[in-house]
């Protein structure tokens, strides 16, 4: 099971959709946020595995990883800040009460 | 007690499997686990934790697959540094009403339907899909690695650098205070 493609393959799909599920329905804007931390890393393994079985790829799945990662760093940096700057004016976490452009 | 007949009922049940088939059932089953506490818990603070142990999970995963190096990177990217960040918003954003109000949107419902069928959907194209993959999996040398890294991904390299510092920049800008803003 541990030598199979799939086997990575699908484990990544079911991380991926357990993130999805977090980014869909939770209210709270961290929680969406660590959904889509939960995406990233799901994306990330498949790279990962795609790199470690398909011999044409060698490493570079590995280094485009570590770019991913990278840029979930930054990202996570950036949608941090902004959340935090939105609580400092709304006073609430919770997304469905940024209604500021809808009025 | 209990623990000692746990192991063993765990050891029994893997007995006639391989060691990294083991691990990699083990591993898979804390990743999924702790993935669901994510979406699912109510107290929030509890959510950041079990990412935590959902990220460690998976840089076992890396290990196993035969990628150390993005198993230690991993460890000190997102165990390290991400998930703290996380934890410190989270404790920086957090009411005191906030636990005990509505954890899910109405559109709850639909959005576990939703992602049942894009698990479904990705598990089907997985499975009628030839990957050409071989049946071995390659583990990868560091040395390797770093001569293409260094080499010939120089430039997203540096590319990734300014990003970084970027993003620092940019947050920093984003959360301070304006001088006679609402503080």
């Amino acid at each position: 099971m541990s030598d199979s493609l799939d086997a990575y393959l699908v484990l990544a799909g079911v991380l991926f959709a357990i993130g999805s599920f977090g980014f869909l329905a939770r209210r709270n804007a961290i929680s969406m946020l660590m959904s889509i931390e939960l995406m990233l890393n799901a994306v990330n393994l498949s790279i990962v595995a795609f790199g470690a079985f398909i011999p044409a790829l060698g490493a570079q799945g590995s280094i485009i990883a570590l770019m991913v990662m990278a840029v979930a760093a930054a990202e996570a940096t950036v949608g941090l800040a902004i959340v935090i700057a939105i609580y400092r004016n709304k006073k609430t976490p919770l997304v469905d009460e940024y209604d500021a452009m809808s009025q | 007690m209990g623990a000692v007949l746990g192991i063993a009922a765990l050891m029994l049940l893997f007995l006639g499997q391989d060691w990294a088939d083991a691990l990699f059932w083990i591993l898979s089953a804390i990743m999924i686990g702790a993935g669901l506490l994510v979406v699912t818990m109510r107290d929030i603070i509890r959510c950041g934790l079990a990412m935590i142990v959902c990220f460690g999970a998976l840089a076992g995963i890396y290990v196993l697959i035969g990628a150390p190096l993005i198993g230690a990177a991993q460890v000190i990217v997102y165990i390290g540094a991400i998930s703290v960040l996380i934890l410190f918003a989270i404790m920086l954003t957090q009411t005191k009403d906030a636990p005990s109000r509505l954890v899910f949107q109405t559109q709850a419902v639909p959005a576990a339907i939703a992602s049942v069928v894009i698990a479904v959907v990705i598990a089907l194209a997985i499975s009628s899909t030839d990957w050409q993959a071989t049946e071995k999996r390659a583990r990868l040398a560091t040395d390797k690695m770093s001569a293409i890294l260094f080499r010939d991904f120089v430039f997203p390299f540096e590319i990734v650098s300014v990003l970084l510092l970027a993003a620092v920049i940019g947050g920093v800008f984003l959360a301070k205070r304006e001088p006679g803003g609402p503080s």
